[in-house]
């Protein structure tokens, strides 16, 4: 009753492959941008923006580019933190080797040196498939990892072996306080969930997704199993290296080679899955689920009056996000995503089922 | 030759360790196809337990209650988690053992405490010097660490003979061979793999002793997981003799990487180097030196 597709009647091919076929989807998506961007940074503390909402933006970025690779070209990898280092790492060195750069060119050009690691370490996946190749990228993070502690030139030789980000100054920008890095990551959450969603819906996405369904039919078809892997390791490399970069340079500001370990790694892939393997939407809702998790669990002996000691709440923490993430693998294996879906159906048909 | 020597018979023992967990992944995913993560957290959780037993009972018992409490987990497991996510995709079933992995590491140091404990089952710690007729010094061995190579043979045995001439074996054989078929004779697969996670389960009891001997119980040990990863992959996912071989190979390659060209490229590359040494091994063989070949039709 309140949403229906009966009366939106297409006459034109382009009409019928717009990304929202359905206005009530298109206004829907065009009013939560527009609240994002004139609501939320009138109506927010500081606290709300630092701690929630600028690291589920860029980690849904992170989300989203992992998310190309895993559920769009079934390329399960685990080294999504490793890639973030890169990207982070690299705009750093350029910054501070050409300090005049602007640092969205820096960041994209971390993004860029991001794609060019994922390729090579991409390159395997011709060979190697499913956990094989899960586990053969876990060689990427451990390598990466290494490569920023050991290698001091990556820091410019800092003692303390942690970099820190310049002052953000963006075409004469200059962000610093909590609303403006908001906006900032918000922006290119935004942009690159267009270019995303138009991606996937084009000849590029259709090689990926016919190589996840089944490579050789895929090969047979004519897709070149190695352009359609590469470009996909590439792709989602790169905005996991804009993730990466915005990351260090704009929610930590200070960051040690840490904030990059195989766990960063692990948590995006679970906000791949929580939220929905192969949907755009479900990144969000994914990264979103899984960034405010801990910090809900961290309230509640607190809001509860329990008297535990720190270590045992972390133990807890643990338990009810391994239970939690349990939980709902098997209420919706398809994630969050398909929790969506399931809920604009019910709306469709409310409210006569039949 | 007598360095060479010693860092490369450190390097196997240490590899055997590796195998011991690797064994275990290799078994739950021969019989159920499910790539566990969780194999690390239930080696820490086998050893906390078995440490914390043996502070109030005798060993014999504290063995037994670590061994029916895996029994319980694998009970547990197989009714809660993989239960309701039959036939789901491989990585539900992986990301499934991810939130087991969390849990169990929550639950076992909220129950069992967090702290490092030294355990002591009677295996001797002190390192002995071998061959010293052929070479001048000696060679310096771990003795943990040989202690665990037999006890590898001999679990490698006992499995080998539970698979090959009892009856729950066979079946567990013919589960792991085609889950379908195995069904359609009348195998139950639900009380196979309550079984197969708990044969794991022990496996990680065997795998816990020996690393708690080594380096003190404590949340690391989880991590040995890690290292068992590229074995498991280098091996074959299939295989047992393939964790074994994988286990030898990583152990023996890291440590001579690290003492022989560690020192020229800065140091600590153990971490990725067995991954390296894998990854360059899968590009040649890509289901591992001894894994099932994959054969895939349209």
């Amino acid at each position: 009753m309140i949403y229906r597709e009966a009366g939106t009647f297409r006459t034109t091919y382009r009409a019928d492959q717009a990304v929202f076929p359905i206005p009530q989807d298109k206004a829907f998506v065009l009013g939560l941008v527009a609240v994002a961007y004139l609501v939320v940074p009138f109506v927010m503390t500081d606290y709300f923006f630092l701690a929630i909402l600028i690291p589920f933006l860029i980690l849904a970025l992170a989300t989203l580019g992992l998310n190309l690779l895993v559920g769009y070209c079934g390329q399960i990898s685990l080294g999504a933190g490793g890639f973030m280092a890169v990207g982070a790492y690299s705009a750093y060195k350029l910054v501070s080797i050409v300090p005049e750069t602007n640092l969205v060119v820096a960041w994209l050009f971390g993004g860029v040196c991001a794609a060019g690691v994922g390729i090579l370490f991409g390159i395997p996946s011709l060979r190697i498939k499913g956990f094989y190749l899960a586990v053969a990228t876990l060689a990427s993070q451990f390598f990466l990892d290494w490569m920023f502690i050991r290698i001091t030139w990556w820091t410019n030789y800092s003692p303390s072996g942690s970099a820190t980000a310049p002052p953000l100054d963006i075409f004469g920008w200059v962000v610093d306080r909590p609303v403006e890095k908001y906006l900032l990551a918000l922006t290119f959450a935004v942009v690159f969930a267009v270019i995303a969603k138009n991606l996937v819906r084009g000849r590029l996405g259709r090689s990926w997704m016919a190589t996840r369904d089944m490579d050789i039919a895929a090969e047979i078809i004519g897709i070149r199993p190695m352009g359609a892997k590469l470009s996909a390791f590439a792709i989602s490399s790169f905005v996991c290296g804009v993730a990466g970069a915005l990351w260090a340079f704009v929610y930590l500001g200070t960051w040690e080679p840490l904030a990059f370990d195989i766990n960063r790694s692990f948590s995006i892939l679970f906000m791949v899955i929580i939220g929905g393997l192969g949907s755009i939407l479900g990144s969000f809702l994914g990264a979103a689920f899984i960034t405010l998790l801990p910090i809900f669990l961290n309230q509640v002996p607190a809001a509860l009056g329990l008297p535990l000691s720190t270590a045992m709440v972390s133990h807890l923490e643990f338990m009810i996000f391994g239970a939690l993430i349990i939980f709902f693998l098997i209420v919706e294996p398809h994630g969050l995503a398909r929790l969506w879906a399931i809920g604009k159906e019910k709306l469709r048909m409310w409210p006569f089922p039949h | 030759m007598g360095p060479f020597l010693e860092v490369l018979i450190g390097g196997l023992l240490t590899g055997v360790l590796y195998s011991l967990v690797a064994l275990g992944f290799v078994l739950i995913f021969k019989a159920s196809g499910v790539f566990n993560f969780a194999q690390g957290a239930m080696v820490l959780f086998a050893a906390l337990s078995l440490v914390r037993f043996l502070e109030v009972m005798p060993l014999w018992a504290a063995l037994l209650g670590s061994a029916a409490l895996m029994v319980a987990l694998a009970v547990v497991i197989e009714r809660v988690v993989l239960r309701p996510l039959v036939n789901q995709e491989p990585i539900i079933l992986f990301m499934s053992t991810l939130g087991i992995t969390f849990f169990i590491d929550g639950f076992g140091q909220s129950l069992f405490g967090s702290d490092v404990y030294p355990l002591d089952v009677g295996i001797p710690k002190d390192p002995i010097f071998i061959a010293e007729n052929t070479f001048e010094g000696g060679l310096l061995v771990d003795q943990v660490d040989l202690w665990a190579a037999v006890v590898a043979g001999l679990l490698v045995l006992v499995l080998a003979l539970f698979f090959q001439r009892t009856r729950i074996g066979r079946a567990l054989r013919a589960v792991a061979d085609d889950h379908q078929a195995a069904q359609s004779v009348g195998i139950p697969l639900n009380q196979i793999w309550v079984i197969v996670w708990s044969v794991a389960g022990l496996v990680a009891l065997v795998a816990g002793i020996m690393w708690g001997t080594k380096l003190g119980v404590q949340f690391s040990i989880a991590l040995v997981a890690l290292k068992a990863l590229p074995v498991l992959i280098l091996g074959g996912l299939t295989s047992v003799p393939g964790a074994i071989v994988g286990g030898l190979l990583i152990g023996a390659g890291e440590k001579l990487a690290e003492v022989y060209f560690g020192p020229i490229i800065g140091g600590g590359i153990e971490n990725w180097f067995a991954y390296m040494l894998a990854l360059a091994i899968l590009l040649f063989r890509p289901q591992g030196l001894f894994g099932e070949r994959i054969i895939e039709r349209v």
